[in-house]
């Protein structure tokens, strides 16, 4: 875009932001709610990368996750329960000059958007995607939701949830295309930033799952993990999530693992307990979808002209044609 | 056996002997994957190019292989040739060539065929070695006769057999021969025609359908002492020859849309097809999405970033996409959406045409989501109701549902060819800094209009949501804030509304008025046309109007139902009859335009709709319309 050096440094200085470019409304989620430290990661991952406001979109579907478009200062788009994977789709595609990130939760991802959701990994388009998962549907009031626990009471389950939950890393993990994996927690906001941020530069469909507290229906869900360190397992590597000392000191359960080994990524996201927190996977060379597709292409009326004439003599009659000469009459 | 095989004799020699006659109604019918659409398809062209009005429609089972001898698993295609224009496919046919006898009774049992039709059947089963088919074939033929039909035996598979291994494939050209050579088609023209078709194919392909054409017309002329020829009059314009699938996969691409959305649905994945093939050439990109949901999300989403998209589908995808729809509605994106009709409810007749979705296009979505619905009647304004769509949809941030059909997906007829104009194209996407203090909703008291704010603008940074909101975009639970939205896309359709003309009165002349006033929308238009024009020939007082618009309306239809006495809808839908037992005025479900008029106007507007699964035929309309005159008391 920038043409001389002089542009770039008078560019650059135009557009630096500040933490409070991105803060939109005060978020109106309960006090103590693990999406509040998603959308501190978020705004602090748009200012540290210097994000132009105007040239960033926030796609969510419904739910409590999907609030969180309205508390940032960039575009933001709250759309449908569920849909929110192919509104975004739909814009990279038309826009990939767009910085595109996505906010869902474990029903509207998991449940009703499902289909979607699967879609979306093979596509691998790119765009960053923050699965607030809380296991509790929290809008509507606190029914189960795919991620519940067993035995979850619950508005439509009062005698405890019957179905095992389902694993969204071993779900996203299963799907030919997947290219980037990676869980975090709320309560480790250090780490969450750092997998945002990692997710953020992988060029593809970077799925973030955050364990995300739900203190006003699942008050006590993630109390075991909070209180006992030795229950999450921070993985590390050279190309994954490095450690501060401080971090590493309190975190001792910790795991080597290189993200572009498949085989163990799935090994790793089948645990529940201890909970994984890191890089699954990362495939930077999985092909984006809008490279395969060419997206983005300009295009001008000429162009378009001469496309559509070309298509129209295909199926022309010409009037001067003279094989009339030999019709036979 | 006597028709030798001189395949380099030209074979329209017998012309002196030749019959004129204005027009034609053939039918070429068999099994599924026997050709008979290409067949039939390439006779058209023939006839097109040579300057007759033409206007093909397919019969297609709803199986991709059915069962092979079946009444059910009749495919195959009318063409109707004319001297003049052609506008619908007409009344019966007049002669018909089917593969076998079986795909043949269906039609005959639907009085598809004129009687005493000619009839040209395929003579294999004669002699086939299973007893059983035999017996169906001699007692079919036999009947035929019985009931008065012209049956000529001819020993396709036999001819064809002499040229080519698999006579299954090469039949479709033998036939194609043996109707040029009856209706005095071109031979160089059908012969290039077979070029054009087998074009991607190597020369010993082209050369093998060549030979299997001239067969064809070798034998017609040897064998059937009859032919024919369709005076014709070349257009001094240039024309083209597209299915209403491929006029609406042009005008997208004429429209300046970028993006194509859709989920593969019959009968409109054929436009999908067309324009998966080439649209990628001029920069635009198909996007075969997980399902119809989504489809329609990702059209939504790429309208949002600045680059108005369509969606294509048929009935059932489009009940799927109301709740996307609906939010694209009421967050004023713009969005262009195409239903191929077909029968419904639910997966109702995937192959046959009706039209039964005009309320739920107005309708469609819960709340009150107001969008505009227009119906393309003829093969031409498919391509261009797409170019009007995307231009509408931007300029009022509306949805814009193009209401298509079976009928005319398939239908062939030639229109002058479209001379591109710029106007047409969407402008770039606007990038230009929002003006400081404007707001993403700033609605105009007066159109409800408002400027839209894309990603990309700086100072127009806002949320988008489905939720009620304000001018800024904020979520309001303000009951007034709530009305002062409903208000404001309301309006936008009379904003539009005030731009739309009055729609002409066919065969009505200097606002005479009449006894009558037929009302049509869609593919209707041009058998209603024909029958009012034959109405009007035997002395009745008969007129025709055809909405392009069904939502909004345009002003003027007032003043021209006034000029009539009577007026009734003709529709390809459901409606109650008056002669069951328990229907009367207070229980009647009349037909959706009829029900539009009706609460509109305050007129009793009568209406007539059948929906069978086969296109209206401008005899029907007739008989209905004289009868519905006699009745009032106001024929002559």
């Amino acid at each position: 875009m920038s043409s001389s050096l002089s542009h770039c440094v008078i560019k650059l200085h135009e557009e630096h932001h500040d933490l409070e470019d991105y803060q939109g409304g005060v978020p109106r989620w309960c006090n103590g709610c693990g999406d509040n430290a998603i959308l501190a990661a978020m705004q602090r991952l748009c200012s540290e990368e210097e994000l132009a406001p105007e040239n960033t979109v926030f796609v969510s579907g419904i739910g409590c996750s999907s609030r969180l478009p309205h508390y940032m200062k960039t575009y933001g788009f709250h759309g449908l329960h569920g849909r929110a994977f192919p509104v975004a789709e739909g814009i990279k595609i038309a826009r990939p000059d767009l910085n595109v990130f996505v906010s869902t939760g474990d029903g509207d991802c998991c449940s009703i958007g499902a289909a979607h959701w699967i879609h979306a990994l093979r596509y691998n388009i790119n765009l960053t995607v923050v699965l607030h998962d809380n296991h509790v549907y929290g809008l509507t009031k606190k029914q189960a939701s795919p991620t519940s626990p067993r035995g979850l009471k619950s508005n439509t389950t009062p005698y405890g949830a019957l179905l095992e939950p389902m694993n969204p890393l071993t779900v996203s993990l299963g799907v030919q295309g997947a290219s980037f994996v990676a869980q975090a927690v709320d309560w480790i906001p250090e780490v969450l930033y750092d997998i945002m941020r990692a997710a953020f530069h992988h060029r593809g469909f970077s799925f973030v799952r955050v364990l995300q507290r739900c203190p006003e229906f699942m008050p006590k869900a993630f109390d075991p993990w909070l209180h006992d360190p030795q229950r999450t397992m921070l993985l590390t590597h050279a190309d994954g999530l490095q450690l501060s000392p401080s971090l590493a000191s309190a975190y001792r359960n910790q795991r080597e693992h290189d993200p572009i080994n498949i085989d163990k990524a799935r090994e790793i996201a089948s645990l529940d307990d201890p909970i994984p927190v890191g890089i699954l996977y990362r495939n930077p060379d999985a092909p984006c979808y809008e490279d395969l597709r060419h997206a983005g292409q300009l295009r001008s009326p000429e162009y378009i002209r001469a496309g559509l004439n070309r298509e129209l003599d295909k199926f022309t009659v010409w009037p001067e044609d003279d094989v009339l000469a030999t019709r036979a009459a | 056996m006597n028709d030798t095989l001189t395949l380099d004799r030209p074979v329209a020699k017998t012309r002196a002997a030749r019959t004129a006659i204005p027009e034609a109604i053939i039918e070429v019918i068999s099994d599924s994957g026997e050709g008979a659409q290409r067949c039939g398809q390439s006779l058209g062209a023939i006839a097109a190019r040579m300057g007759n009005g033409i206007w093909t429609t397919e019969i297609i089972p709803a199986e991709i292989q059915p069962p092979a001898r079946s009444v059910a698993g009749a495919s195959g295609i009318r063409i109707r040739i004319g001297s003049e224009r052609v506008t619908n496919g007409g009344d019966q046919t007049e002669l018909v060539v089917a593969f076998n006898e079986q795909v043949l009774i269906g039609r005959v049992s639907a009085g598809e065929l004129k009687p005493g039709a000619t009839i040209l059947l395929e003579s294999m089963w004669a002699s086939h070695r299973d007893p059983a088919i035999v017996a169906s074939y001699r007692e079919t033929v036999a009947g035929l006769r019985r009931d008065g039909f012209d049956v000529h035996e001819v020993p396709l598979e036999e001819r064809c057999k002499e040229l080519v291994a698999d006579p299954r494939k090469g039949k479709n050209m033998f036939v194609l021969g043996i109707l040029c050579h009856l209706y005095g088609l071109d031979p160089t023209l059908a012969r290039e025609q077979i070029a054009r078709i087998f074009g991607k194919k190597d020369a010993k392909v082209i050369a093998s359908n060549v030979a299997l054409y001239d067969a064809g017309a070798a034998w017609g002329d040897a064998n059937l002492g009859f032919s024919y020829r369709i005076p014709a009059q070349r257009s001094s314009q240039a024309q083209i020859v597209v299915n209403g699938n491929t006029a609406i996969a042009l005008g997208v691409i004429a429209s300046g849309m970028d993006i194509c959305a859709m989920y593969p649905i019959t009968p409109a994945t054929s436009a999908s097809h067309y324009l998966s093939e080439v649209f990628e050439k001029v920069g635009g990109l198909v996007h075969q999405a997980e399902d119809e949901i989504a489809a329609c999300a990702f059209a939504v989403g790429a309208s949002y970033a600045g680059k108005c998209a369509v969606t294509i589908t048929s009935g059932p995808g489009f009940s799927l996409k109301q709740e996307v729809i609906g939010l694209a509605v009421m967050a004023e994106i713009p969005l262009v959406v195409v239903n191929v009709q077909r029968g419904g409810p639910s997966t109702g007749q995937p192959t046959k045409v009706e039209q039964g979705d005009a309320l739920a296009a107005i309708f469609g979505s819960h709340g009150d989501a107001p969008k505009v619905v227009m119906a393309p009647c003829s093969i031409e304004d498919c391509f261009y109701s797409v170019i009007t769509a995307r231009k509408i949809a931007e300029t009022f941030g509306m949805v814009v549902v193009v209401l298509s059909d079976a009928s005319l997906s398939t239908a062939q007829q030639p229109f002058p060819r479209p001379s591109f104009n710029a106007e047409w194209l969407a402008p770039p996407v606007d990038q230009t800094p929002v003006p400081p203090g404007t707001k993403p909703y700033d609605w105009d008291p007066v159109t409800g209009l408002s400027r839209r704010f894309q990603p990309g603008r700086a100072g127009g940074m806002h949320t988008l949501t489905g939720l009620a909101h304000d001018r800024a975009s904020k979520v309001a639970y303000d009951p007034a804030i709530n009305e002062e939205g409903l208000r404001a896309r309301s309006l936008k359709l009379a904003a539009l509304q005030k731009t739309l003309k009055a729609p002409p009165v066919f065969g009505e002349e200097g606002g005479e008025g009449g006894d009558m006033l037929l009302i049509g929308w869609g593919s209707t238009m041009g058998a209603i046309e024909e029958a009012v024009t034959r109405l009007r020939g035997e002395g009745l007082r008969v007129a025709s109007m055809h909405l392009r618009f069904l939502q909004p309306m345009p002003s003027g239809i007032r003043e021209i139902l006034a000029r009539f006495k009577h007026a009734m809808t003709i529709e390809g839908n459901w409606s109650d009859k008056l002669e069951d037992e328990l229907i009367d005025e207070d229980n009647r479900r009349y037909s959706a335009l009829a029900m539009m008029l009706r609460s509109r106007f305050l007129v009793d507007i009568d209406c007539w709709s059948e929906a069978r699964g086969q296109p209206i035929k401008p005899s029907d309309i007739c008989r209905v319309v004289r009868a519905a005159l006699q009745k009032k008391g106001t024929a002559s």
